[in-house]
Order: C-alpha cells, then sequence, then structure tokens
C-alpha cells in the first residue's frame, strides 16, 4: 500500500488516527482512548470551569469566586497537560511517518509497544511522578497568588457574600500609592533590607573567621570544637529559636538575669535589662544576633572546604616573598573563599530576606505596630503571613506582596546561577 | 631560614592566645543557650524561668507528665506517620527523576527543571488560602495525607538536583557495557546504577525524614484540631500564651525532638560537608 506523505500528523488532529494510519494499532488505541477521556473531562468539567476563572462567579451566595478561582486554577493546569499531550501525538505521528517512509522498524504490536514505553519512553515514564506532584504542590499556589494579585479579594470583599472581581494592577497600585499601605510597605521593606543585610552579613563574616581561625595546623581539639560549631545548624531550628524566644525574656530570661547579672559583676560596668521583647529597636538587634548564631555554621562548613583545598605552596610562595598573615589573607585566602562561595552567599541573603521563622516565631513579629497590621519588626513574607491569616485578612494585597518578594529573588538568583552556570544541565 | 622559622613560632605563640580565647569565647555561646534548654527540661515544675540553672533537684517528672498531661505523645506519633510517608514516597520519585536527568536525553529536559526550581522561589504564604480551600473540597482539611503531598512537592525540586549530581558520578560505561550485554532500561537501573547511589539514597531519605519535623507554617495552617498537630506546632502552645507559659514541658517536648535530629545530623555530617564542598568547587 502506497501511503500519502506526511498525511499522519495532519490525522492526529484527533489523537490516534495518525497511529493507525502509520499502522500502531496499540498506540493508536491508547491514544484515542486518553483523548477521549480528556474531551469528556472538559466538555464535563473543564471548559466550564475555566469560563469561571474568567467570570468569577455572577450570583453571590450560589457562585463561590473563590472556589471558581481555584477550581479553574486546577482545570487550567490540567488543560496545558492536555495541550502538551496534543502536541506530542501530532509530533509523534509524524516522527513515527518519516521513519516508515525510511524503512525503518516501528513498534505495531502490543508488546513491541509496551517495549518502546520501556526504551525511549523510559524517561517520560520515570519523571511523570515528579512532575505530576511539582504541578500540584509548587505550579499550582504560584498560579493562585498571581491570580489573587489582580482581585479585590479581602475581608470586606469575602466569598460567598460577595463575588470577586478582577482589578488589574489596582493592589500593586493601593501598595505603593496608598498613603496608609504605601507607609507600612516602605517601613517594612526598609526593615527587611537591613535585616537581610546586617543578619547575612554577620552570620557570614563569623563563619569565614572562625573556619579560618580553626583551619591553623597547631590547634588542638579540632574536632571537639568542629562539633560545637556545627550544634547550632544540627538543632531544628524552630526549637532553637523558640529557646531563645524564653532566653530573651524581659523579665526572667537568662539575657537579662545571668548574662548581665555577669556583666555588671565587671567594676565599672552596670547594664539595666534591656527590653528584648518589648522595644522593637531591641527585638531587631536580638533577632539579627540570634540569625548570626544559627546561620554561621553552614558558612563554616562551607569556608572550611574551600581553606582545605587551597594549595599550601602558594602560602609557601607568599611567605617567601615575605607576605603578612594578614596580606596572605586579603590576597589569597579571601579572594579564593569569594570566588568559590559567593553564589552560597547569595543563597544565603535570599533565604533571611525570606526567614519568616525567624521573625514569627522569637516575637511574632511584634512588638508595636506599623499600621497595616504589620508588627514592628515583620518583614515582608511575615506581613504576608498576618495579611493572610489575621483576623482582618487582605488576600489580594498580601498576593501582590508576593509577586514583588517573587520577581525580586528571583532575578538575584537568577542573575547569581548564570553567572556561575549553575545550573548547566549539559556539565 | 632557621630565622624564618624562628619567627614563625614566634607568631604562633603569640597568636595562640587570642585564637583559643576566640574559639572559647564562640563555644560558651554556642554551648550557653543550648544548655539553658537542656538544663531546664530536668526543673520541676514551678520553674517559669529559662536560666541555666545548677540546682541538685533534677527530675525526670516533665518527661513523664508530656505524655501523661498533654498531647506531646499523640503529636510525636503524627509527625512520625507523616515524616515516614514523606520520606517513602519522596525518595522514590526523586530517585526516578534524578536518574533520568542524569542519563537521558529527553524534550524538555534543559528548561523543566529550572522552571520547577524557580517557580518554587514563589513564596507559598499567600497561596495558604488556595490550599485551605483545596482541602476543603478534598474534604482533606486536618487530614495527614495532604500536608504529606505538600511536603513531597515542595521537596523534589532541590531534592531531585542532588541526586542528578549523585547519578552523575556513577561512569557511564557501565550502563554502556550492560547495554551491549542486552540489558534494557529497566535492569540497568535496578541492578547496576542503583546499588551504587544506595549511601545517597539513604542521606537523601533521612533528610526528607526530617523535613517535617522543622516545619512549622503549613502545618500550623492545616491542621487546625490540637489532636491533629505535629510537634512543631505543639510544643509552641506550651510558651505561645504568655499567662500560662510551662517552659520546662517546652523544654524536655524539644529535647525529644533535638537529640534524635542531632544524632542523625551528626552521623550524615559528612554527606552534607561533602555535597556542599563538591558542589561549590565544581562551580
Amino acid at each position: 500500500m502506497k501511503k500519502k506523505k506526511g498525511l499522519a500528523p495532519y490525522l492526529s488532529i484527533i489523537p490516534g488516527l495518525g497511529q493507525f494510519y502509520n499502522g500502531q494499532i496499540a498506540k493508536g488505541i491508547v491514544f484515542l482512548a486518553l483523548f477521549i477521556i480528556m474531551v469528556v473531562e472538559l466538555a464535563l468539567f473543564g471548559v466550564s470551569s475555566l469560563i469561571s476563572l474568567v467570570t468569577l462567579g455572577t450570583v453571590p451566595f450560589q457562585d463561590n469566586s473563590l472556589f471558581l478561582m481555584i477550581k479553574g486554577t486546577m482545570q487550567l493546569i490540567i488543560t496545558v497537560v492536555f495541550v502538551m499531550f496534543y502536541v506530542m501525538n501530532i509530533v509523534d505521528a509524524s516522527h513515527t511517518a518519516k521513519k516508515v517512509e525510511r524503512g525503518e522498524k516501528i513498534p505495531i504490536s502490543w508488546g513491541e509497544f509496551m517495549h518502546s514505553i520501556g526504551d525511549s519512553g523510559f524517561p517520560y515514564l520515570l519523571s511523570t511522578p515528579a512532575y505530576l506532584l511539582m504541578l500540584f504542590t509548587i505550579v499550582f499556589p504560584a498560579l493562585v497568588t498571581l491570580f489573587m494579585a489582580f482581585t479585590n479579594y479581602g475581608f470586606l470583599n469575602n466569598p460567598p457574600a460577595h463575588l470577586l472581581k478582577w482589578v488589574g494592577f489596582k493592589n500593586f497600585f493601593s501598595m505603593f500609592m496608598l498613603s496608609g499601605y504605601k507607609q507600612t510597605f516602605l517601613t517594612v521593606f526598609g526593615w527587611t533590607i537591613v535585616w537581610t543585610l546586617c543578619a547575612t552579613t554577620l552570620q557570614i563574616f563569623l563563619g569565614i573567621m572562625t573556619a579560618v581561625v580553626l583551619n591553623q595546623d597547631y590547634i588542638k581539639f579540632k574536632r571537639i570544637f568542629g562539633v560545637i560549631f556545627l550544634l547550632p545548624w544540627a538543632i531544628p531550628s524552630f526549637i532553637s529559636i523558640m529557646s531563645f524566644s524564653n532566653i530573651f525574656n524581659d523579665s526572667a530570661g537568662a539575657m537579662n538575669v545571668q548574662v548581665l547579672g555577669l556583666l555588671n559583676h565587671i567594676p565599672g560596668v552596670s547594664i539595666p535589662p534591656i527590653a528584648w521583647l518589648t522595644d522593637p529597636m531591641w527585638t531587631k538587634v536580638a533577632i539579627i544576633l540570634i540569625q548570626g548564631w544559627l546561620g554561621f555554621p553552614y558558612v563554616y562548613v562551607l569556608v572550611t572546604g574551600i581553606l582545605q583545598s587551597i594549595p599550601n605552596e602558594l602560602y609557601e610562595a607568599a611567605t617567601m616573598d615575605g607576605a603578612t598573615v594578614l596580606q596572605k589573607f586579603n590576597h589569597i585566602t579571601f579572594p579564593m573563599i569569594l570566588a568559590v562561595a559567593s553564589p552560597f552567599f547569595v543563597t544565603q541573603y535570599t533565604f533571611n530576606f525570606n526567614n519568616f521563622s525567624m521573625i514569627y516565631l522569637f516575637n511574632n513579629g511584634g512588638p508595636g505596630d506599623v499600621g497595616g497590621g504589620a508588627g514592628g519588626t515583620d518583614i515582608l513574607i511575615s506581613w504576608i503571613y498576618k495579611l493572610t491569616t489575621g483576623s482582618a485578612p487582605q488576600y489580594s494585597i498580601a498576593a501582590a506582596l508576593t509577586l514583588l518578594i517573587s520577581v525580586i529573588i528571583i532575578s538575584i538568583s537568577l542573575i547569581v546561577f548564570k553567572k556561575t552556570k549553575a545550573f548547566d544541565l549539559e556539565g | 631560614m632557621a630565622l624564618r622559622r624562628k619567627k614563625q613560632r614566634n607568631f604562633r605563640t603569640k597568636n595562640a592566645v587570642p585564637t583559643y580565647l576566640y574559639l572559647i569565647i564562640l563555644s560558651i555561646i554556642i554551648i550557653y543557650p543550648v544548655l539553658i534548654t537542656v538544663s531546664s527540661a530536668f526543673q520541676t515544675s514551678d520553674v517559669t524561668s529559662f536560666l541555666l540553672r545548677f540546682s541538685t533537684n533534677w527530675t525526670l517528672d516533665n518527661f513523664g507528665r508530656l505524655f501523661r498531661e498533654t498531647l506531646y505523645g499523640t503529636w510525636y506519633k503524627n509527625t512520625i506517620i507523616i515524616a515516614f510517608w514523606t520520606t517513602v514516597i519522596q525518595t522514590f520519585v526523586i530517585t526516578l527523576a534524578g536518574y533520568v536527568y542524569s542519563r537521558f536525553k529527553f524534550v524538555g529536559k534543559k528548561g523543566s527543571l529550572i522552571f520547577f526550581l524557580i517557580i518554587q522561589m514563589v513564596p507559598t504564604m499567600a497561596a495558604l488560602t488556595a490550599f485551605y480551600v483545596m482541602a476543603n473540597l478534598l474534604n482533606a482539611l486536618d487530614q495527614y495525607w495532604f500536608l504529606t503531598v505538600l511536603y513531597i512537592g515542595g521537596g523534589i525540586p532541590m531534592s531531585t538536583w542532588l541526586m542528578k549530581g549523585y547519578f552523575d558520578t556513577v561512569p557511564y560505561d557501565l550502563d554502556e557495557s550492560a547495554k551491549l550485554d542486552g540489558a534494557g532500561n529497566f535492569r540497568i537501573f535496578w541492578q547496576i546504577v542503583l546499588p551504587l547511589v544506595k549511601p545517597m539514597i539513604a542521606v537523601q531519605a533521612l533528610k526528607s525524614f526530617m523535613g517535617p519535623f522543622g516545619d512549622y507554617l503549613m502545618s500550623k495552617f492545616l491542621l487546625r484540631n490540637d489532636v491533629h498537630y505535629t510537634v512543631a506546632v505543639g510544643l509552641q502552645t506550651f510558651i505561645s500564651d504568655p499567662k500560662s507559659q510551662e517552659v520546662v514541658l517546652f523544654a524536655a517536648g524539644s529535647i525529644l525532638i533535638a537529640v534524635p535530629i542531632c544524632i542523625l545530623f551528626f552521623y550524615l555530617q559528612k554527606y552534607f560537608v561533602k555535597g556542599l564542598v563538591s558542589g561549590g568547587t565544581k562551580g
């Protein structure tokens, strides 16, 4: 039988037909069956869900805009998967047709079809569970956040009593223009930057310093020190943070009672109890110090590894030339550390930028109030949490803020990864 | 030469004092708060402040009270159930995916993992409501499987990335020669490559087991009934109300979590460090 060139991909406009035409009955049946399932799904739920995602409902109480939006988002993801299958089916028909033309062998029977799944389909088969899970747990929430940022969803406009509406960039405008939010936003954003820079720089400084000091070859008990310095990393951080929150308790915590008590024994020193948890300024100091405590071991371990990989000859040559210890550090050690570790350092900065548990578990983002529901030590991420879970939630503003944060974090990370080629999959 | 060596030795003795001083002070700063929590766990229940105590009347009473008077035992069991399933499923999924990323060329290989790694950086805070509604629609509020799925999925991009790195260290020649002997994809994966990465699979498994113990945010939001809490959420209830703080119970409960996790950590430490440093020096 003479077959017409290039007809198979056109036949595959209805998946399966192109495969039949190529002679692959088994594959054709599977594709056709999948196609029918998809069409039925779309006809019964899909199309109406997608339409509701656009309209967000028409009758209050009867249509719950929020549910419609969330179902619609799920359906959107499912539909994209359908489309990908559809495209794949056409590409497959076209490829197979070319193979037939060239006279190559193609899988025909059920057995051969199953075999081909284990062969060329193997990578797809094995990665599918990962993709499905990631679609649901990573892409879905990100999409909902994206959509929510463009609606008017808040405690004053709460489904099902009210319908949600698409409001364009209004939330972003209120963030930057509306006096109340703008003030809070600027305050919180400013502190987020200060917090990120101070806390991360402190932990990097401590980490490098500790690694350099402990890496000198004459030091005894290296192992013991090494274990001690890893403790803050080993203990689950929420436990450490909650413990610190007790330790920094204004009236009964060890910080005021024991540490300051001890310092006050030094002649000429007299420090009154510090309002760690009730004065925003002191809470800020406390959380920066605690983050230094929590975060330095990671840097210390990283830098220790780098130090051990620097060839000794470099230092010997420098000593020959009469370099001082400080010169050796400035011209050999530090540049080497930066060259290798800077992408890791940047991840530490982006981590602290979103370090929710430190802020929230230590003092609930408080004390004080800087408007818009944010406390005196809230950073953007913990403010978002309060906007979403508080008694007067402002979901759409929270979503808009989330998008803003994401843009910042993602662009910084992309620049770093691109520079360091960390994501070079061929490598 | 002799002069230089003498100079060096001089420098060492001069340097040794501040060096050891630094190491000792830092050690004290690290150990002190840890000791406070440890010692508080053995204090009598009338103790309400978090101080380092050397009193002699230590008691194990708090550990008994945790299991008799509070839901701590239930919380612990809940967390272990969630952690167990997270570990089993996540390890399975990332091992398969990591293998594929290491060994095969396929459509979307280059873009897909990077896509998920990037999307993952979008904080889930604002979408908590979405998960809440999803849970409602699926009748999954207060259900562990829902939380477990979220833990599994969230960890996939990074862990797959690491697994791919481990698989890359297994020489490709092994696959090739097995293929020449007529082994299929499944056989190569199961009998040749998998046994060689077993230690790394163990490391990933233990890492994913530790995850649910440390999460506060998701469990706090999706588990509404206190008998369903995980340990992180439960522990916080001991100290969240300033009027009825139970710091000694909190301390005792913390120890029962921190000790096993620390042991796991120190046991796995060399792998963490190895991965970190090799990843670092490669880039």
